[in-house]
């Protein structure tokens, strides 16, 4: 059996490797294959895995890419995400890409979309826009309707057509992908000392640059491997943590937020690999299908409008209490809207159910940790203090 | 983002009569407003981009334009307050002022920027259009207010035009959830033939105002197109589009420019009028209001008029042909919504920008960047160099911020403004040699 170890240790590999060298190499296994970048939140990787291409993240480029022509893309005061992915663009390393679909999740990445129309008019690159209404006959129509473009735009560059029952195989090996991060997540509430959040994060990047067969491969072995292992029980607490949506956190930030004394049992990392929060059903129509599941079982961000007063900020608390936290750490990335402009409305809910936060800001190639480790340690402290009370 | 409604710029040295009315339907709005609880009628709150205030008032709403009071209260130096109010209460120091002036505002009694207290909101009308911060800038309110909400969700224009999908989506919303809240919230019962007279008053607006805008390609320009627009465009971005008197302001003023025009004037500033037209130049991005004035004055000390901005266009992309239209007025609403300025593409912006450079025979492209505006910031160094690349004419950029005093800083501006006309100047020598 692997280990976790031997696990961890591929994921972090393909964590560090700005070259996308697994994505390469499968393309240039067989002729006439296809890949297609995606940012974060949310694209229906089903589509293009129907039509036999690999859905690759991009997810920046953290605190390893040296940002030196992305700079002059973009102002100070703009988050650091699309600057790097610039970077990574320019600099040639996503040249073996064949599109990149840009998900509708605010102002930056929709306006970087018509960035890559501009500059790489030879490729194809789609603003994929989602509905903010959630009734069948408003915002589910466009929606299928989108999903029927985007399955066009794919056929097109791979020159097949894309069956109903390409989608519902697709369908089914990326629910089963779906059940297993649940399962992971399922195993870190009940033993978080088992399955530390740095590794949780580690796994689902992988999955970001894997085909999904090898990524649910990699998640069954680790979880068979984390439950036999045995680790040490710490008196940690256990806290949620918010706002990691789009940009990602230095790997050191979630590392620190651990030694500080935490355990993370709640997180919106990566949320394509769970925002669909239900199996799709196989039968029917497949686009139909994910259309529905996007409308009535899908997971809440701050991207996303919530029509109800009295539902918003809900799902936080539900985090909180379904996973046993005992608090709320927002880390966001500077500048980043979504996540600051709704903070203030999440930690208001927070406050009415008892529910103790922090919060504090970082940005992908922050460095110093120190401070959040205090501020974390220090919150986790009182966290304890206060639960013995 | 937004538009305008400035009354605050003091004593213009010539007072023209499209200005006086401009004030009178700025001030009417506010007094109606401040009436509106005492009178019973019903409040709607919602946005300038993508408006849809000829539907707002088929159903008796008296409406309220929170970008609006930003700007006012920018122009009033009040928005700093504001600004450093809601921060204090939490909300973070890196997104929109804009939000910010108007929750620092709220959270000091709501008095508005005329000194009353504005009424609270019985719907937010949220017009989801070209801005991501309007969603959560409405679910703040809400969370204060306890009001309904009716979400209109304008799909971005990520391709070139929209599709017919996206229309189809904007009408269906309207038909669905938009008009059966606002008639539930109002009382009223929806009129579309009602909603189609507002739209051919709209029309005749609509007309005058693009005849206005288009002037500026005389030379003189009898306007200034980013700072003096500022002003005309506050009736038709905001509560009066639809009405006769908004129809009436626009013939007004484009009487006033064709006097200048035969004339030979050029704008009227506050510094008095620009006697001596020395650089033509397009502007993209919003302007400062914190400094509104101070701001301007640094293009008029220099002979610098603004022919054409994309601001301007926040609130309708009319000089493009759309026309409000009475025989198809929800789907013409749909298509208002959908064609504002932000909701458009970057490549298409800068198509906008480079068609406005060629068109106004300008001299380069200005940008002034936002500090705390995604929607408009995001990409436009990039704008910059593709707009210079195609039209061949020098560009420059200068960052501040629209009503958060702390990143305005008029000694940076000025100097960015002096190279860039003397770049003009070298440029100009190197084509006449
Ligand atoms: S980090 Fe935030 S602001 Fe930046 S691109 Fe992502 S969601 Fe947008
Ligand atoms: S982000 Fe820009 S467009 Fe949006 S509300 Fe703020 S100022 Fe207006």
């Amino acid at each position: 059996m692997t280990t976790t170890k031997e696990i961890i240790d591929r994921c972090e590999k393909l964590y560090e490797d700005m070259d996308f060298t697994a994505a390469r190499a499968w393309k240039e296994a067989a002729p006439g294959r296809h890949v297609i970048g995606y940012m974060p939140i949310y694209v229906p990787r089903e589509i293009i895995h129907a039509a036999g291409m690999l859905p690759l993240g991009i997810l920046g480029g953290g605190d390893q890419l040296e940002v030196i022509h992305g700079d002059a893309y973009y102002q100070s005061y703009i988050c650091r995400i699309p600057r790097s992915t610039i970077e990574l663009a320019v600099s040639g390393k996503l040249d073996f890409t064949d599109g990149m679909l840009f998900p509708s999740i605010c102002d930056v990445i929709r306006n970087l979309s018509g960035m890559w129309q501009l500059m790489m008019s030879d490729k194809y690159a789609r603003y994929f826009d989602v509905p903010q209404n959630y009734q069948d006959d408003v915002g589910g129509v466009y929606y299928t309707q989108e999903l029927h473009e985007l399955k066009e735009d794919l056929e097109k560059i791979s020159g097949r057509k894309i069956t109903n029952e390409d989608l519902r195989k697709s369908i089914a090996v990326y629910n089963e992908n779906r059940r297993l991060i649940k399962d992971l997540y399922e195993l870190r509430r009940k033993a978080p000392w088992k399955v530390p959040t740095t590794e949780v994060y580690l796994l689902l990047r992988a999955g970001m640059v894997l085909p999904v067969e090898e990524h649910s491969q990699m998640l069954k072995d680790y979880i068979e491997a984390a439950s036999t292992e045995d680790r040490p029980l710490r008196d940690n607490c256990r806290v949620v943590i918010q706002g990691m949506f789009c940009e990602q956190p230095p790997l050191n930030l979630i590392k620190s937020i651990e030694l500080a004394g935490c355990y993370i049992v709640g997180d919106d990392f990566m949320m394509v690999t769970r925002w669909l929060t239900d199996d799709v059903p196989l039968d029917g129509d497949p686009l139909e299908n994910l259309s529905q599941a996007f409308l009535h079982h899908s997971e809440n961000v701050s991207a996303k409008y919530v029509d109800r007063e009295e539902d918003k900020g809900i799902y936080l608390v539900d985090l909180v209490k379904k996973n046993g936290g005992e608090g709320v750490i927002f880390t966001s990335p500077s500048f980043c809207d979504p996540a600051l402009l709704d903070r203030p409305l999440l930690q208001d809910v927070l406050k009415a159910h008892g529910v103790p936060y922090i919060a504090f800001k970082y940005a992908e190639n922050s460095g110093q940790m120190q401070p959040i480790r205090e501020q974390a340690g220090t919150f986790a402290d009182s966290i304890k203090l206060w639960s013995e009370q | 983002m937004t538009a305008p409604t400035p009354t605050a710029a003091k004593p213009t040295v010539q007072k023209d009569r499209s200005m006086a009315m401009q004030k009178a339907m700025v001030d009417g709005n506010y007094a109606r407003l401040a009436r509106a609880e005492a009178e019973r009628r019903k409040v709607a709150y919602t946005f300038v981009p993508g408006n849809i205030n000829e539907l707002l008032m088929c159903f008796d709403l008296v409406v309220n334009y929170p970008e609006i009071n930003a700007i006012q209260n920018g122009m009033r130096k009040k928005s700093g307050r504001y600004i450093m109010e809601a921060e204090k209460a939490g909300h973070s120091e890196d997104v929109c002022t804009y939000v910010k002036a108007d929750i620092g505002m709220m959270l000091k009694g709501n008095i508005g920027p005329n000194d009353e207290r504005l009424p609270n909101p019985d719907v937010l009308m949220l017009s989801y259009t070209g801005c991501f911060t309007f969603m959560k800038w409405f679910e703040l309110l809400r969370h204060h207010y306890k009001c309904e909400t009716a979400m209109l969700h304008v799909p971005y224009e990520g391709g070139s035009g929209f599709s017919k999908n996206s229309r189809d989506y904007v009408v269906k919303q309207l038909k669905e959830t938009v008009i059966p809240t606002l008639e539930r919230v109002s009382g009223v019962k929806f009129d579309i033939d009602r909603l189609r007279e507002y739209l051919k008053e709209s029309q005749k607006a609509e007309e005058n105002w693009v005849w206005v805008l288009e002037s500026a390609k005389h030379k003189p320009s009898p306007i200034d197109s980013y700072f003096g627009a500022i002003y005309y465009i506050s009736p038709i971005f905001t509560a009066f589009r639809g009405t006769p008197t908004a129809t009436e302001y626009y013939a007004e003023l484009r009487r006033e420019v064709e006097q200048r025009i035969a004339n030979g004037q050029g704008p009227i500033t506050p510094e008095g009028e620009m006697k001596n037209e020395k650089y033509r130049l397009v502007v993209e991005g919003p302007p400062n209001y914190t400094s509104f004035r101070d701001f301007w004055k640094m293009f008029y000390d220099e002979g610098a008029v603004i022919v054409a901005s994309s601001y301007a266009k926040v609130g309708g992309t009319y000089d493009f042909g759309f026309r409000h239209d009475p025989d198809h007025p929800l789907e013409s609403v749909a298509e208002y919504c959908l064609n504002c300025y932000t909701n458009h593409n970057l490549p298409e912006r800068v198509r906008m920008l480079e068609t406005y450079v060629n068109e106004y025979q300008a001299d380069g492209l200005l940008i002034n960047s936002i500090k705390s505006c995604n929607s408009f910031a995001a990409g436009q160094l990039m704008m910059m160099k593709e707009v210079q690349k195609r039209t061949g004419k020098p560009g420059a950029f200068i960052e501040t911020d629209l009503v958060d005093p702390r990143y305005f800083s008029p000694a940076n501006v000025k100097n960015r403004l002096e190279s860039y006309f003397q770049m003009i100047d070298q440029k100009r020598r190197a084509t006449a040699a």
